[in-house]
């Protein structure tokens, strides 16, 4: 598997996220409270709200729309709501985080 | 050595006694109770629920069995003392048991006055006194036949109405010419008669009973005048008299009841009496208010304190039959030193009349509509000179300077010390403390800890007002619904406790309060950052992470991701040169719509987030500051063109929306706040339906609040007029800083005020000039922190993370 340097841990605020563009849409880079860190569409299940611009808790989303949680480490809605995103595998060395290419380019 | 203590009696005097004593001095004493009745511990008072169906005996013990067996105390149910042997120191049960005391109570009550006329021990003839009897009409009810009650007073009128409810044919018969005539005067004993009689209860007055016809059982009532009233069923309320023969017995000193001093004492040192058999100060008691007085100083005695003694004071009368309210209090009598103010509304059924001395009241009866019992009580007990509110004082407490009120907002705006609950002499506040302290959330919690509405239950609804002013919202008939699911507390509870523990930061809010998860949810985030905000102004970082997106970018979010643009313009007026500077906007970023605000603004809508810090640099460049139209915070003021340029305008209302806006732009509050000024009452800005409005009038300046026009419609309330422009602001502003301190985040104000009572923020903002300036003072500080331009500071790079993509990733060199 190929791995894309996308940038700095440093560079997202805890509890907060940024988003990389790619060719098939928008991914959603997001850093917990406790330094670990997410990517999945930046793509709301439920009417495609842009879950980078939410309230990060936990390993929790909450979409900006209309307040549907979303696990980072599942991509899946929490609670009664249904449906799920896609996640991209992601790794971190020494500060710097990569994203899987593959999955980079075919994130819809 | 634990001391012997008996009692003779276990009526609801001494039952409160005990919970006292078991308070104060747990394990002092051995104790023993004799009681005639075969029973527990209950709640007489009650007695009449029972009889009309409304309740059941289960529901009125106040000490179950195991209550007993929990405090180790014995009781000999169905044991009538007989004999007191004070030489010896011993009592003696009709059963036999004789029992040693070092300390004897004597708690035997009062038993009920039976007329002397023949065949009054008939089969069929009963008092009112117990459950027995209770039990014994319910029997008789069932079989839907006549009953006669002798006595028009409290007792006779529940067992009539309990009577009727079961379906009997029910005679009142009252000797005088009015029903209650001692509580009631005779406008209001009509009143009574008339709903009586309209609920099919027969009532004759001035009827004196000759004798009780009937051979084996009762048949009927014969008067004095010859008239004979069928009956099968005859219950005697014709009063109640002290039970003090076991003592008068014994030797110690009676007279109407058993002679105590004012802490409880008998002649006998080693013997005390409480409740309705006791005498003090000339005064014996019907009602059980008096009694737990009695209760409290005796087990203070008891328990060797020395407390304050005992003294005498009106109580206010109710009667407990539903649907027929009645309100009676102090002396009433006509007298040549006295005035009297009467309200009747024949329509509405009711009748009020309030008898003053030398200016203060010194009696009360209230027809129909009692709800103002309680403060005309206050007034009452404070000896409150009432001239200056006399024009209105019969119209109630939430007439004084007003509109009328919801219930809670009454209640809320009742002092402190006004006592809510009668029986138990409760006031306001000790129940409020008390639920603060305590944490209470349910009306039986109030009722464990402070008593209010635990006897005669006809002040639970102003208790539960009490609770719902002191719980907000949060209050419901259940428990406080949590902030979320991450902590158990309401939002009221963490905005007292951010404030008592001093916890400056959202880290330490949930450290501190034990919060259920790490980092909380989006809920609770936004709402502590604002919270710490509000009450550590300059001390307490804000937080971006724990705001919504709109705030955090300083736009709104719109449906397809993009965002709007507001720009602040003042009090709603613009020139040429900033819509020139807009329009130039517009070309350069190809903004694809523009349209004008409810609120008197230009919005720019479908801005890419990409765009925003050069879009606001231009606005910047034109002089525009964000215009806030994506905060909980002051989002406009709208107003009208005023005396500047309309012929009906009173005052300059835009200069003075202007003003406001300036003054208060930046603020972070609960919810929105949108305001408006109109130049006269025509209020073409639509004041009236804002947060806060002002209307502009020729003597001054008409405060308005707690309009809603979204989802909610609702006109405002008016706090009040002031009159020149600075007090305008400065009432805008200290309101605003109220509501801001106290408000649950996302409470629109008038929510709020609905909670908290109108009255209650008139009192604050408008009657209370210091506390209005210290709300003022305080908005004042935080505005030093919070009026930043926050567009100007992302232009020049502050959170730039927000507004730039983290990387590009291109398609080629990326694919495999
Ligand atoms: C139907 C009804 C409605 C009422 N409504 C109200 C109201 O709305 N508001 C209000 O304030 N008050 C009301 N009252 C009055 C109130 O109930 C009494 O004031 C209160 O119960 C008196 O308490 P007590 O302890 O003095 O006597 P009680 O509660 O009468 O208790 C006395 C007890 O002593 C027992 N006893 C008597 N002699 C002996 C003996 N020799 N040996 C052993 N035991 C003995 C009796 O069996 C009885 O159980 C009402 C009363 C009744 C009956
Ligand atoms: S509210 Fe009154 S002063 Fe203002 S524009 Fe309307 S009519 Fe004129
Ligand atoms: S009224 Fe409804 S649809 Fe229209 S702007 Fe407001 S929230 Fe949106
Ligand atoms: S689009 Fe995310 S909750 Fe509706």
């Amino acid at each position: 598997m190929q791995w894309i340097a996308i940038g700095q841990l440093s560079d997202i605020p805890q509890r907060g996220a940024r988003c990389i563009k790619t060719p098939h849409g928008k991914v959603a880079v997001f850093r917990t409270g406790d330094d670990r860190v997410f990517a999945i569409e930046d793509h709301c299940p439920h009417r495609g709200g842009p879950l980078s611009q939410g309230i990060v808790h936990g390993a929790s989303v909450t979409c900006p729309l209309h307040n549907w949680v979303i696990s980072l480490e599942t991509g899946k809605a929490q609670g009664a709501d249904e449906g799920a995103v896609r996640t991209i595998p992601l790794k971190t060395e020494g500060g710097t985080i990569y994203i899987a290419s593959s999955a980079a380019v075919e994130a819809a | 050595m634990t001391e012997k203590l008996i009692i003779i009696g276990n009526g609801m005097a001494p039952g409160r006694m005990l919970e006292y004593l078991l308070e104060k001095a747990a394990g002092r004493y051995e104790i023993t109770i004799f009681n005639a009745e075969p029973r527990v511990n209950y709640d007489r008072i009650m007695l009449s629920p029972v009889l009309s169906g409304e309740k059941d005996y289960e529901q009125i013990i106040i000490h179950g069995d195991g209550w007993y067996i929990k405090n180790g105390i014995t009781l000999y149910k169905g044991h009538k003392v007989v004999a007191i042997d004070r030489a010896a120191k011993t009592v003696t049960s009709d059963k036999g048991v004789t029992a040693a005391y070092d300390k004897l109570v004597i708690a035997t009550g009062s038993v009920p006055f039976i007329l002397p006329v023949p065949g009054n021990t008939l089969p069929g003839v009963l008092s009112y006194r117990d459950l027995d009897d209770v039990q014994a009409m319910l029997l008789a009810a069932q079989s839907r036949s006549k009953a006669v009650v002798i006595g028009g007073g409290l007792l006779g009128l529940e067992a009539a109405a309990g009577l009727k409810e079961r379906g009997m044919d029910v005679t009142v018969l009252h000797l005088m010419p009015t029903l209650m005539e001692r509580q009631l005067d005779p406008a209001a004993g009509y009143m009574l008669q008339q709903e009586l009689e309209s609920r099919g209860i027969k009532v004759i007055t001035k009827a004196s009973t000759k004798c009780i016809l009937g051979a084996r059982k009762v048949e009927g009532v014969e008067l004095d005048d010859g008239r004979i009233i069928p009956a099968t069923l005859v219950v005697m309320a014709a009063g109640i008299k002290p039970n003090a023969w076991i003592a008068k017995e014994a030797g110690i000193a009676t007279n109407r009841g058993i002679l105590v001093d004012d802490r409880m004492q008998t002649s006998d040192p080693d013997i005390m009496s409480l409740g309705e058999c006791a005498e003090v100060g000339g005064h014996v008691y019907g009602l059980v208010a008096p009694l737990y007085e009695m209760a409290r100083i005796a087990a203070a005695k008891l328990a060797g304190e020395q407390g304050p003694g005992f003294v005498h004071n009106d109580t206010p009368t109710k009667l407990k039959v539903t649907g027929i309210d009645v309100f009676s209090l102090g002396d009433f009598a006509d007298g040549e030193d006295r005035q009297e103010i009467v309200l009747r509304d024949a329509a509405a059924g009711v009748y009020k009349r309030l008898v003053l001395k030398e200016n203060r009241i010194v009696g009360t009866v209230l027809y129909g509509e009692t709800a103002d019992g309680a403060w005309f009580n206050d007034l009452k007990k404070k000896a409150i000179d009432i001239s200056d509110m006399r024009e209105t004082l019969i119209f109630g407490q939430a007439y004084q300077g007003g509109a009328p009120l919801d219930p809670t907002a009454a209640v809320a705006a009742l002092p402190d010390d006004a006592e809510i609950c009668g029986c138990n002499g409760v006031c306001k506040g000790k129940i409020v403390s008390t639920i603060n302290d305590k944490g209470l959330t349910s009306l039986d919690d109030v009722r464990a800890h402070t008593k209010a509405s635990a006897s005669c239950g006809s002040c639970t609804g102003l208790v539960e007002q009490v609770m719902k002013f002191t719980l907000g919202d949060a209050y419901n008939p259940i428990a406080v619904q949590p902030m979320c699911a991450c902590t158990t507390l309401g939002h009221d509870d963490v905005r007292r406790l951010i404030k008592a523990k001093g916890l400056k930061s959202i880290y330490a809010v949930m450290q501190e309060l034990e919060w259920k998860t790490s980092c909380g949810c989006a809920k609770c985030r936004p709402a502590l950052n604002y919270y710490l905000i509000c009450d550590w102004p300059g001390e307490y970082a804000d937080d971006y992470q724990s705001r919504f997106i709109n705030e955090r970018v300083h736009a709104n979010i719109q449906k397809d991701g993009t965002y709007s643009v507001v720009p602040r313009m003042w009090g709603g007026v613009t020139n040429a040169r900033e819509l020139r500077a807009i329009a130039d906007v517009v070309d350069k970023f190809q903004i694809p719509a523009v349209k004008v605000t409810g609120g008197q603004r230009i919005d720019m809508l479908g801005v890419r987030k990409e765009d925003l810090p050069s879009v606001w640099a231009d606005l910047g460049k034109a002089g525009f500051v964000s215009g806030h139209a994506y905060a909980k915070g002051l989002r406009t003021v709208k107003t009208c063109v005023g005396s500047e340029w309309c012929r009906f305008g009173t005052q300059d209302s835009t200069g003075l929306g202007i003003r406001i806006e300036k003054f208060m732009w930046g603020s972070w509050t609960p919810a929105k706040v949108k305001m408006a000024v109109s130049g006269c009452p025509r209020n073409c800005a639509e004041a009236t339906c804002k947060d806060v409005g002002v209307i502009c009038v020729d003597s001054g300046y008409e405060i308005h609040f707690a309009g809603a026009a979204g989802l909610d419609i609702k006109g405002t309330e008016v706090l009040g007029l002031v009159k020149t422009e600075d007090d305008a602001l400065e009432a805008v502003v200290a309101l605003t800083q109220m509501y801001r301190e106290q408000a649950r985040y996302l409470e629109r104000i008038y929510k709020w005020a609905k909670r908290v009572g109108i009255d209650e923020i008139r009192r604050q903002i408008l009657d209370d000039p210091e506390r209005r300036r210290s709300y003022f003072d305080r908005f004042v500080h935080s505005q030093k922190f919070a009026q930043v331009d926050p567009w100007s500071e992302r232009v020049s790079g502050l959170h730039k993370h927000e507004f730039r993509p983290l990387a590009t990733v291109g398609l080629p060199q990326a694919a495999e």
